[in-house]
């Protein structure tokens, strides 16, 4: 798709994620939404497009969320601050934890990134000021910028909307860049990238702090949605599901991560309706307590995606459209 | 031919009284719903999970001809022990389903989180499963009731109740982990204040696989009691491996936090002996017995505290309505608060102006296999604790309201 | 009494015996996933439910059909074995040929299909197993009580492990399997199955799994997520071993389950992270691994 209709395509998505309030459509869940989908995209930058696979990025998302919870709460900082105690939360991690996996390629940088976020996990798990099980609580909006006061669904929503919309930017941008290129090479064959000249750790561990860092943005600002950071956050559960929602949706496309992160949240949120609804209409029984087998039907949505769907949703769509497309010029 | 007027008459007005009275309760929506949030799938599906949803649909049931003509409604879902699922499904149910009170299933941060929403929102919170105090203390709010059991009622039972009954020296073995640390200093100052000592302790990371070399360190100790602060998956472990390695031939065991779907099962041959609070037993009386079999003719197994307790909850918000005829949540507060509960679950039971419901727990010592009659016949009542003992937060509540 | 550290001696003698216990179940585990690494080149994530499938099929045989202790330490393994074999055979087969990161998907996912569907069965308070009758009861050592089971898990273990090695590196059957990684087609050429050979190693990977998810069954308490923890420590042990060698991975199991048993006298509340610290250490210093070969 040429770069016009590129942008057009994103100016209707957002005119239409802008004005889905006035639809009816619940605020708290889309501004959820909105979180997930920026954590899967900073995902996407590190899988998609620079081909490593990190099994640990919970601990950002998680780290940032008690980070920017506890700015927020204990230190009494303004909401803007405490998004960017978020951030450089994420970063410093990533900078850390992506030094150590980067000395190993393949699979032993995802056991890496594993191991490290589960040593994080433990240290959050055991911490008094995450406040271990019970979470980090009542944490306030507060007001951004000293004057909009979030304590209004409404205006969070706006101003997630254009914390998100700047994160996408952010993305595209380094994306379509030299840089983006260089990683897009890396990805594509890393002893010739370093044969072109190119320090390919550096590289990659730019990256992984970049991901970390927009990772942690995500984590941060859920906490100011949601008031509150657990140490689900944390947990290599949360790892495997930005990795799904990429793999759902599409890897290294970038409308991909956002796909996945509705249709993951959404089931996560959903599944025991649907299997309401399915019971109901197929008459099956079992279709009933689909929602206590949530985990079956995540685990069979990777397994199938994996076997068959490895484009992910707007993957195979792109290839279609291509094929389409490709159909109708050699008819014309 | 007067009379029977005058009959007829008084028999219309009071035919009228009496549908007009049924008219007059005001509900929002002309109905009731009850939203019901916990953990369907995982660590403590067993505990309150599918067999919680039963019981509420039961408590349900049992009231509904007190409501002719109109509905009452469940919704429930699996928070999957994830605040962020619970906060925002309790939010959907409040803003969009119309539901009038939230029935809170386990898991502590879930249970603090949809306080918040609730209070926020304005509507009754019922927490049954979750054990954190800090609902009725740090973070109590005026829609909050915290029904069944407690982190303090715990330590007060097990400790306080162990001792009194000879166990006076004691080791913990705790979950390292704010959970296990709360439970063991909470128990230890109970021990100790009812004169017990408390020789040691020895933190296990959470989820530890292997607690040989802790419990080694526990059997050095010569305490006479080993705590155990932990829960869960950890608990039942910690057990296996106390028999495994002999403990249990020098130490008597306190399990800090334990159902009776833990003891089924460790079975009795690895528990017999053990000490346990719990606030509800399916056989400590007729009423028990009638309703814990009702509940296993449904599920296939005894019910467990927790899910007796979502009966008596529902049933007890219900009767509330009812009383008032209407489900304005304030309302309906204040008379919950100033209305003494009895039934199944609690005789004798009131919920304090910080939301605490006190009723009387129960110290427990497992049965060894030779002394069980029957399936599920598990437990013996060593002592009854009194709900004011049980409850009492030493330093007094750290709840402001009144 | 003599102090070692400030510990009296025979509570660190015991220590380090129980060190050595966990260290087996570390050293099986970790063979499994070297010996599948090593010559599929596949990522076991689901090693940790494979290994709760081992103990889970062990009580079904126990309960199910009265099938002892005993006969289950041979039959679950197969069992698992069958089902890993067919996995590979249906699923795993097609991504060889791409990026290494679908297998661990793959496997990813599996695990979750597995506990969750032995968890919509059997919930989550687990399943009782007995310590068989023969192995009951403990031995006075001296210096502690060691329960006879843990001394036969670690007997056990080493059998097994050892015997595992030897074929691998000293068999005509070992060397054809290594063969066939560095070399497939060659292989293939010389009229070795390649593929059968694949396949089978797999299912002999996955059995090992559950060889030790049936050692577990009597001293954890059997429950469908009882793998999930494990399997994460695993990956560190493997990490530091290093997955080019065989012997590596026994070595490194059994010494890093001696280590974490000695933090836990010293400093237990560090032994859940101790592995990881060493594994964060080992990758500054020697990046490949204890025994690794820069591949």
């Amino acid at each position: 798709m040429n770069l016009p209709r590129q942008a057009l395509l994103y100016v209707v998505l957002l005119a239409v994620v802008a004005a889905l309030p006035a639809l009816g459509v619940y605020p708290v869940f889309v501004m959820k939404l909105l979180c997930y989908a920026l954590f899967a995209c900073a995902f996407n930058l590190l899988i998609g497009f620079t081909g490593l696979l990190s099994f640990g990025h919970a601990a950002f998302l998680g780290g940032a969320a008690y980070a920017a919870g506890h700015a927020l709460k204990v230190w009494g900082l303004p909401t803007e601050l405490g998004l960017l105690t978020g951030i450089a939360t994420g970063a410093l991690l990533g900078l850390v934890m992506g030094a150590l996996a980067i000395r190993r390629s393949g699979i032993y940088f995802s056991m890496i990134t594993l191991a490290l976020a589960q040593m994080l996990f433990f240290f959050f798990l055991q911490a008094k000021f995450t406040g271990g099980e019970d979470g980090l609580q009542s944490v306030p909006r507060g007001t951004l910028l000293g004057f909009i006061d979030l304590r209004d669904d409404l205006t969070l929503y706006y101003v997630v909307l254009g914390i998100f919309v700047l994160s996408f930017l952010l993305i595209y941008r380094t994306v379509h860049s030299p840089f983006g290129q260089v990683l897009k090479a890396i990805r594509e064959n890393e002893p010739r990238a370093t044969s072109l000249g190119y320090d390919t750790a550096r590289f990659k561990l730019l990256a992984f702090v970049l991901s970390a860092a927009l990772a942690g943005l995500a984590g941060a600002t859920k906490t100011l949605i949601l008031g509150f950071a657990t140490l689900t956050d944390a947990h290599w559960s949360t790892s495997g599901l930005v990795i799904l929602m990429v793999l759902v949706g599409g890897m290294g496309t970038m409308l991909g991560p956002i796909i996945g992160a509705i249709i993951i949240v959404s089931l996560e949120n959903k599944v025991g309706d649907i299997g309401m609804f399915l019971g109901r209409v197929t008459g099956i029984e079992w279709f009933n307590g689909l929602g206590e087998a949530v985990t079956v039907v995540i685990g069979l949505i990777f397994v199938v995606c994996v076997m068959a769907f490895r484009r992910g949703v707007v993957g195979e769509f792109a290839a279609w459209w291509t094929r389409w497309r490709g159909g109708r010029a050699a008819a014309a | 031919m007067k009379l029977n007027k005058i009959a007829a008459a008084l028999a219309a007005c009071g035919l009228a009284m009496g549908v007009s009275t049924a008219q007059a309760q005001k509900l929002s929506g002309d109905k009731i719903v009850v939203g019901f949030i916990t953990d369907m799938s995982s660590l403590y599906s067993d505990i309150d999970g599918p067999g919680g949803v039963e019981a509420i649909r039961m408590a349900i049931a049992d009231m509904e001809k007190q409501f002719p003509g109109k509905k009452i409604e469940l919704v429930f879902a699996d928070h999957q022990n994830k605040a962020d699922i619970a906060s925002s499904k309790v939010r959907e149910w409040i803003d969009q389903a119309g539901a009038d009170v939230i029935i809170g299933g386990t898991n502590s941060s879930t249970a603090l989180a949809t306080a918040k929403v609730a209070a926020e929102k304005k509507r009754p919170y019922i927490a049954i499963g979750a054990a954190t105090s800090r609902l009725t203390n740090e973070d109590c709010t005026p829609y909050t009731v915290h029904y069944a059991y407690d982190t303090v009622a715990l330590a007060n039972g097990t400790g306080s109740a162990v001792v009194k009954s000879g166990g006076k020296s004691w080791f913990f073995l705790t979950a390292d982990y704010a959970f296990g640390h709360s439970l063991e200093s909470d128990t230890s100052s109970v021990v100790k204040a009812a004169g017990g000592t408390v020789v040691g302790a020895v933190r296990a990371p959470l989820n530890a696989s292997d607690f040989s070399s802790f419990l080694l360190q526990a059997q050095n100790s010569k305490a006479q009691i080993l705590g155990l602060a932990n829960a869960g998956g950890d608990t039942i472990n910690s057990i296996k491996a106390a028999n495994e390695f002999g403990v249990t031939k020098t130490m008597k065991l306190a399990g800090l936090l334990m159902f009776i779907n833990d003891i089924h099962a460790l079975g009795l041959k690895t528990t017999e002996g053990m000490y346990l609070t719990d606030g509800w037993y399916w056989d400590l009386n007729n009423d028990t017995r009638a309703w814990g079999k009702r509940f296993f003719d449904k599920m296939k197994r005894m019910p467990s505290m927790l899910q007796a307790g979502n009966y008596s909850a529902v049933s007890t918000y219900l009767s509330a309505v009812k009383a008032i005829g209407s489900d304005d949540p304030d309302a309906v507060m204040a008379h919950m608060k100033k209305t003494p509960i009895n039934d199944m679950f609690a005789k004798g039971g009131k919920i304090l102006p910080n939301g605490r419901m006190v009723h009387d727990m129960y110290l427990m010592q497992v049965k060894s296999p030779a002394e069980s009659k029957s399936p599920w016949d598990y437990y013996k009542v060593a002592q009854t604790i009194p709900g004011d003992v049980a409850f009492a937060v030493p330093g007094g509540t750290k709840c402001t309201l009144k | 009494m003599p102090e070692l550290f400030g510990i009296p001696l025979p509570a660190f003698l015991s220590q380090l015996l129980l060190g050595l216990v966990n260290g087996s179940f570390y050293a099986i585990l970790s063979l499994g996933l070297a010996v599948i690494f090593g010559l599929l080149n596949v990522i076991n994530f689901n090693h940790g439910a494979l290994y709760m499938m081992g103990a889970i099929f062990a009580w079904m045989g126990l309960t199910y059909f009265n099938i002892n202790y005993w006969a289950m330490l041979i039959v679950a393994p197969i069992l698992v074995g069958i089902f890993g074999m067919i996995t590979e055979r249906l699923l795993l087969k097609h991504l060889y040929k791409l990026d290494h990161l679908y297998g661990l998907l793959l496997t990813f996912g599996m695990t979750l299909l597995i506990e969750g569907f032995f968890r919509s069965f059997y919930g989550v308070s687990g399943l009782p197993y007995q310590v068989p009758e023969a192995l009951s009861g403990a031995t006075n050592l001296g210096f502690m009580i060691l329960p006879n089971y843990r001394a036969w898990v670690v007997v056990a273990s080493l059998v097994v492990c050892l015997g595992t090695w030897f074929v691998i590196e000293r068999t005509k059957l070992g060397a054809l399997l290594r063969a066939g990684t560095e070399n497939p087609r060659l292989t293939e050429a010389f009229g070795v199955n390649v593929p059968l050979m694949v396949t089978l190693t797999y299912g002999f990977g996955t059995a090992l799994a559950g060889f030790a998810g049936v050692l577990a069954a009597p001293i954890l308490q059997i429950q469908p997520l009882m793998g999930s923890n494990l399997i994460i420590v695993v990956f560190a042990v493997v990490v530091i071993g290093g997955m080019g060698s065989i012997l590596g991975s026994i070595v490194t199991g059994l010494g890093l389950g001696v280590i974490e048993g000695l933090t836990r006298v010293f400093w237990p509340e560090a032994s859940s992270t101790v592995v990881f610290v060493i594994m964060a250490i080992v990758l500054l210093l020697r990046p490949a691994g204890l025994f690794g070969r820069e591949k």
